[in-house]
């Protein structure tokens, strides 16, 4: 089950990647908390328990390559560096959220790293991801993109028409289809023919399946290779990624059913991929134990502040609903209690 | 000034655009082969300097495979990643198959995302309706995307405005779709060959008149000047006015040509029940209610999908007849019994007679009820 992976990145980068992780996992544990609160409106869909697919994928692109995302959607932002405060403040709709507000937890994007946004259309990020990797080939600009989508997302055309045109343009975009298989309460063999991986040679592209999903380096390591051969201008690459969601699809639902039963979620649990990450960097001498239980009492602080960054953001302006519908703001013609489409004004 | 057809200064202004700035990409099916006749380059610059795949390399000029969603969010994902792509859908009709690009992604990123993305392309699709292409060719689905906030919407009449609007278009950093009719393909005009831009949200005075206005949208709108034509001798004089760009509207215009006459008729080829002509009618009789003197009268295309047959199709878009005689009735005229545009070929009822009341024609030729 375990891809041996090479372990000889710079220390700096592993102990980014363990605290990468973390900034996951707490965000997402602190996010389900507000959730079962009602200090955050609506639902979340948490990360937890595939940090490591999301972290080693990340921390395989560049800081200006770019990223589209789905409805699991902080882990993507937070694994390219973004900063918490803005994006916790987005999730309770405060103004200081990096989305002003408008986004909410289902569309998160925080441009200044590279994410384009997450969707909360299952697939409907995908083909956005392609076009960037369109504009790096028509710039030549060397920016890599890649588009996160789960296995459920794996059956949407969309995601045949965007690897064909990626294909056959050779353009620098990686698929990477988190299959922590489960669609919702779906199994992903139920409806899902073949094999996801396999699917890459059909459309003249490497596939790539990433057994050991939890192990952060194995996942860096497939990833890489994909970044790698973008940029060589060799095209794009599939890459599957085997992990487990701990929580409930989403925060709060509760399904009368169980879909999936207890001694695979306690096999799964076993298999922690921040659990086995710390051992593994404790073993191999790269960090000690004090120094990792430094990092993450670091990571609880930049939550707590992150909470507070949101706590102390005022609720938007009731003006600003009709900001940013287009490019100049006066092209939105409606404001609040107006009677039709319209208004005396000139819009020009 | 050069005498352009509706289809060469389209081709123009994806020129102009290509050359002003590099960022300018054209994507779309049978693009490199300009078999939609806008990627060619015009007469002899062509023959000199080649087609548009010759001119600006297979980089710029991309033929896509037939994925509709995928050329349009991949446009999208460009747009908003530093391209300014130019898409050519080729029908109107296969819009559909891109919808949740169009209205998921296009029209909801800059704003969902607090103004982080811009997403400068253009949409360019030709609306094939009255030559009997049938069902799945024929619509004219610009409504649809009216009604979604985010977009914006193009409807060129005139070979002079195709080319500023779409000019316009590029410039714009917001998704803007642009719905060409093929029915005004070969329609010339004196164009400015050099560039030009015109602005959207303002429409065009196409033929002053104080009896009657007519308000009319893309194909409708040289069927309104016929009409226009054919009432001047019966003494009725009929201004006609085209918003340009149905979003954003030119409300203002609307509202005075409207509110000159205070007799309205709205010529919209799209379906009825929720097309461009309610929601302009709507606004009429909203703001500028006082100032009629009768109901607002919509001539649009029935709601029915499009019937191959010849016999069948031609009647039901809005054309000089139905207009003409949708003018009578907002001022309580009747059609003269002779005199009057006889040309069968533009309506079924095109020699006269029929009262303008008269329903059964008034509903076969999409006219006001
Ligand atoms: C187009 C579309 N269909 C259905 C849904 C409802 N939905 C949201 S998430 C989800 C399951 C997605 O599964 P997967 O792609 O495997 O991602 P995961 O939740 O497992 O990370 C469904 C059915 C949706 N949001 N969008
Ligand atoms: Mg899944």
């Amino acid at each position: 089950m375990t891809d041996p992976a090479p372990r000889s990145l710079p220390r700096d980068t592993q102990l980014e990647m363990q605290r990468r992780m973390l900034r996951i996992r707490r965000f997402d544990e602190r996010a389900s908390k507000m959730v079962k609160r009602g200090q955050i409106p609506g639902t979340v869909h948490t990360s937890i328990g595939q940090e490591a697919q999301v972290v080693g994928a990340c921390m395989a692109l560049g800081d200006t390559d770019f990223m589209t995302g789905n409805h699991r959607s902080h882990g993507h932002p937070i694994g390219k560096g973004a900063p918490l405060g803005p994006l916790m403040a987005e999730l309770v709709g405060k103004s200081g959220g990096v989305c002003q507000g408008k986004g909410g937890s289902l569309h998160l994007a925080d441009f200044a790293v590279g994410s384009l946004g997450e969707s909360g259309i299952v697939g409907g990020s995908i083909p956005i991801a392609v076009g960037a990797g369109l504009s790096s080939k028509v710039l030549a600009n060397d920016r890599v993109s890649l588009a996160f989508f789960g296995d459920g997302a794996a059956n949407q055309g969309c995601l045949y028409e965007g690897m064909n045109m990626a294909g056959v343009w050779k353009l620098p975009v990686i698929f990477l289809c988190e299959n922590n298989q489960y669609a919702l309460s779906t199994p992903a063999h139920t409806v899902t023919s073949g094999v996801i991986a396999d699917r890459g040679s059909g459309f003249g592209m490497p596939g790539v399946r990433v057994e050991n999903g939890q192990d952060v380096l194995a996942v860096h390591e497939a990833v890489s290779a994909a970044v790698q051969r973008a940029r060589a201008g060799d095209g794009p690459s599939l890459v599957e990624v085997i992990t487990y969601r701990y929580n409930e699809h989403s925060e709060g639902l509760r399904l009368g059913v169980d879909y999936r039963n207890a001694q695979e979620k306690a096999q799964w649990l076993a298999r922690d991929p921040i659990v086995l990450f710390r051992e593994d960097l404790i073993r191999r001498g790269v960090a000690a134990a004090e120094e990792l239980d430094a990092l993450e009492a670091d990571v609880l602080r930049e939550v707590d502040d992150a909470v507070a960054f949101s706590d102390q953001s005022p609720y938007p302006e009731l003006s600003v609903a009709f900001d940013d519908l287009y490019s100049d703001s006066r092209f939105a013609v409606h404001r609040f209690r107006d009677s039709s489409f319209g208004t005396l004004e000139a819009v020009r | 000034m050069t005498v352009m057809s509706y289809l060469g200064a389209i081709g123009a202004a994806q020129k102009e655009a290509m050359l002003a700035d590099e960022r300018v990409v054209i994507i779309g099916e049978d693009v490199e082969a300009n078999v939609y006749g806008t990627t060619g380059g015009a007469g002899k610059s062509r023959a000199s300097e080649g087609d548009f795949l010759q001119q600006f390399g297979r980089n710029r000029i991309r033929n896509t495979p037939i994925s509709e969603e995928v050329i349009v969010g991949a446009a999208i994902g460009a747009a908003m990643t530093g391209l300014r792509p130019i898409v050519d859908l080729s029908y109107s009709s296969f819009l559909y198959m891109a919808m949740d690009q169009f209205v998921n992604q296009a029209a909801k990123n800059r704003y969902m995302f607090g103004g982080q993305a811009s997403v400068p392309v253009v949409f360019r699709s030709a609306m094939f309706y009255g030559l009997n292409t049938g069902a799945h060719h024929s619509d004219r689905p610009y409504p649809m995307f009216m009604n979604v906030p985010g977009l914006k919407i193009v409807t060129p009449a005139f070979p002079s405005d195709a080319k500023g609007l779409l000019r316009t278009a590029v410039d714009t950093d917001d998704p803007v779709l642009v719905f060409e009719a093929c029915v005004l393909w070969g329609s010339k005009e004196e164009v400015d060959e050099r560039e030009y831009r015109i602005p959207f949200g303002v429409g065009r005075s196409v033929r002053t008149g104080t009896d009657a206005t007519v308000i009319a949208v893309s194909g409708a709108v040289p069927e309104a000047v016929a009409a226009a034509d054919a009432l001047a001798p019966e003494g009725i004089s009929v201004e006609v006015f085209d918003p340009r760009t149905l979003v954003p509207l030119d409300v203002e215009g609307i509202l005075d040509a409207a509110a000159r006459t205070g007799r309205v008729v709205v010529a919209d080829p799209a379906h009825r029940t929720c097309g461009a002509a309610a929601e302009i009618s709507a606004l009429i009789s909203e703001h500028v209610f006082d100032a009629l003197r009768g109901p607002v009268r919509r001539v649009t295309t029935p709601d029915v999908q499009i019937p191959f047959s010849p016999a069948l199709e031609k009647q039901l878009y809005p054309n000089r007849v139905a207009i003409a005689d949708a003018v009578r009735a907002s001022l309580g005229v009747a059609a003269p019994t002779t005199g009057r545009d006889g040309d069968d070929s533009t309506g079924p009822d095109g020699s006269g007679g029929t009262p303008p009341s008269g329903q059964d024609a008034a509903v076969a030729t999409g006219a006001a009820r």
